[in-house]
């Protein structure tokens, strides 16, 4: 726990049973503001338990519940309102009002608990239904959309009144890997723009590491950690045999990437077994500005693009004896394990030339097209339309070097390898 | 094993425990369902009274206006449908009855009396009971499961008065309105059966009609529909909103039971109230 740092919402010795079952049992952690915190745990462990208390939809049998370092059930009614007014709660299937309409479902909030004028709140609720991709569909009713623009939709009255603190409550259930990694990424990309305090349930391991700065592990009716994901990855716990290997494992499946503890892991097991004076070649790949493709073509675009790098380079180089992992939201590393540099050199300039004509394919009504990578990159673009870069960056280490200090030397070294522009409808 | 070392021991403290004998359990059974009961009432009038005093707000005017279209013009078709046969009906039955006494020119008096201080509000209630009010039970118990009612209390919208005090308004105001409508629709009914096919004077069964029908009538006809409006709605909103506390089921079936339970509850709760109203009126 920081000591340095006052919570923003702290849990102390929070129990709480239903008849006979005991679902939490004294648990303790913290929430501080400004951060996205991801709790994550089995199913039917107590996770939407633990975020209705901060809600007040359940009361605790025992403990306490502070805010500010004030206790919740000892506030007055006007701090109580006070308090209750900060906080946003997105359900895990939505709860969106199946008779109102998007734009209903958006408004409704300030309609019923401000007093701004009806073309304030028109003017409220369709900004947060642009932000959230929305527009064409706002005088839809929610069966007549998909489950993903259902969860924006969600989203979007979440946000509507300006929260201080969002709690999601498994946003990405139900959702296929790339509109998962979509919500993930609007969840960081708006916490980042409106600077909400976020607490997030979610199983998408090990994507959520990407946007938490702190996970919370409810196990067996306790919080057995509460830490960085950094942390997180080197917890040893029987929590993490029972929910993140099997999790990993089935990342792996899915997408052929190692999570990051799987890649170091398989570092060490290759590396070690190698003379000191062994080299291999470490390579180093990220998208140029992730955001202004979210933000000119929508999240959904952003994780295809992404994983079409990801899905491209584990293609390419697990062919020649590489392994491959996804290090942040947007940058992917690769080790060559029995190459030097000169080989890896030749190995990148066969995946430049493929990685252009056949790494990213149109996708869902967007014109992708490779463009000579030509001078600087335009800053500005008419509407619907951007350009993007990938980049890549080799580096030389040695087995008894950190892989962190070879990757950072992959990143000096990164340039651009490919150019694309990519427009809405066929405009590229 | 765990059940096994336990066993015995549990076998002990039941041959410890004292037989009950037919009186304590007889005492047992209807002291718990009179307790359930007991809590149940109280948690319906609280309910009710929470939500009846939430209806006085601006913000509430166009829910309510909806709710009026919904329980009220939405149900004019079935009503006057079931009040023309009815009056049909009754018109029949006492042609027949009255002709044997040679009393026919009482007709419309039996007809109109019978329609507006009976017949007319009961029938009225069951009939927008089976349209409206199992359609709330069944609305608000998916909003229930579904969580859309705790949506709205994190939103800090009171569900009593963004779902309930619309309904009660629109009952207070469309339930006279249909039990007119019924009135109206019965005695032009027995009027086609008596009158057209049975041969009865016109304007004979009118002025008998409108002479034997006093404002008291017409009031106290109005009184039990008001009555039954709010009794109906409080019962098939509470049913509705309290569906997940059902302990014999679970999701939809427990949406499916509750409107079952609405609608049973609604019809019996009128015919009791017209008595009890009837008692007062008289």
């Amino acid at each position: 726990m920081d000591t340095r740092r006052e919570p923003i919402i702290e849990f102390k010795g929070v129990s709480k049973s239903f008849g006979d079952r005991n679902i939490l049992d004294r648990i303790d952690f913290s929430i501080y503001e400004g951060e996205v915190t991801t709790l994550i745990g089995l199913s039917g462990t107590g996770k939407s338990v633990t975020l209705k208390h901060i809600i007040g939809m359940l009361k605790p049998d025992e403990g306490q519940i502070l805010f500010r370092g004030k206790p919740i059930d000892r506030m007055s009614k006007s701090e109580w309102n006070a308090y209750i007014g900060q906080i946003s709660y997105m359900f895990q299937n939505n709860a969106l009002f199946d008779s109102m309409t998007v734009f209903e479902n958006v408004a409704l909030p300030l309609k019923y608990t401000t007093k701004l004028k009806k073309k304030e709140i028109e003017q409220k609720a369709m900004a947060r239904i642009e932000q959230t991709e929305l527009t064409e569909v706002a005088d839809k009713y929610p069966s007549e959309i998909s489950g993903g623009m259902q969860k924006r939709a969600a989203l979007a009255r979440a946000l509507v009144t300006d929260p201080n603190i969002v709690l999601f409550d498994e946003p990405t259930t139900g959702q296929d890997p790339i509109r998962k990694n979509a919500i993930l990424s609007m969840v960081a990309d708006y916490q980042k723009r409106f600077g909400f305090t976020a607490l997030l349930i979610s199983h998408e391991i090990p994507d959520v590491y990407f946007i938490s700065n702190r996970i919370l592990a409810l196990y067996d009716r306790k919080i057995v950690f509460q830490g960085t994901p950094e942390d997180f990855e080197a917890f040893d716990h029987p929590f993490r045999q029972e929910l993140i290997s099997s999790l990993e494992n089935l990342g792996q499946e899915l997408t052929g990437l190692y999570s990051r503890r799987q890649f170091k892991v398989r570092y060490q097991s290759d590396l070690s077994q190698r003379q000191a004076d062994a080299s291999y070649a470490a390579a180093v790949f990220a998208i140029d500005d992730l955001d202004a493709i979210a933000d000119t073509l929508g999240h959904d675009a952003a994780q295809q693009i992404i994983r079409a790098l990801g899905s491209y380079i584990n293609k390419h180089f697990g062919a020649v004896g590489g392994f491959s992992s996804r290090q942040t939201i947007n940058e992917y590393a690769t080790v060559l394990p029995y190459s030097d540099i000169e080989e890896a050199e030749r190995i990148m300039e066969n995946f430049t030339r493929d990685f252009k004509e056949h790494g990213i394919q149109d996708y869902a009504g967007l014109e992708i097209i490779e463009i000579p990578a030509e001078g600087d990159r335009p800053t500005t673009f008419p509407e619907g339309r951007i350009q993007f870069s990938v980049l890549a960056g080799l580096a030389q280490g040695k087995p008894q070097i950190e892989i962190e200090s070879v990757m950072e030397f992959a990143r000096f070294n990164q340039k651009e390898i490919a150019r694309f522009e990519c427009a809405r409808g066929g405009k590229a | 094993m765990a059940d096994d070392s336990t066993a015995p021991a549990s076998a002990g403290a039941e041959a410890l425990r004292p037989a009950k004998s037919v009186v304590s359990a007889f005492f047992d059974f209807f002291g718990l369902k009179t307790i359930q009961l007991n809590n149940d009432l109280g948690a319906l009038a609280i309910f009710f009274f929470r939500s009846f005093f939430m209806i006085f707000r601006i913000k509430a005017i166009p829910e309510i206006l909806q709710q009026i279209y919904f329980i009220g013009a939405r149900s004019v078709q079935i009503v006057v449908l079931v009040g023309f046969f009815t009056g049909m009906v009754l018109g029949l039955q006492l042609y027949h009855v009255l002709v044997k006494f040679g009393s026919v020119g009482v007709l419309g008096t039996a007809i109109s009396l019978t329609l507006i201080r009976e017949m007319g509000p009961v029938l009225a209630a069951i009939m927008i009971t089976a349209r409206a009010g199992s359609a709330m039970t069944a609305e608000i118990g998916i909003q229930r499961i579904s969580e859309q009612i705790d949506a709205l209390t994190t939103m800090r919208i009171d569900p009593l008065g963004f779902l309930i005090s619309p309904r009660i308004a629109a009952a207070i105001i469309s339930f006279p309105i249909l039990t007119a409508f019924f009135d109206l629709i019965g005695i032009i009914g027995a009027w086609v059966s008596a009158c057209l096919l049975l041969g009865v004077n016109s304007g004979s069964y009118f002025y008998r009609v409108v002479a034997s029908t006093q404002m008291e009538d017409i009031r106290g006809g109005f009184i039990k529909a008001i009555v039954f409006g709010l009794l109906i709605v409080t019962i098939c909103c509470f049913q509705g909103f309290f569906t997940h506390m059902r302990t014999d089921s679970y999701g939809a079936k427990s949406v499916s039971l509750s409107t079952t339970s609405a609608v049973v509850i609604s019809c019996v709760m009128i015919l009791i109230s017209d008595y009890v109203v009837t008692s007062f009126l008289l």
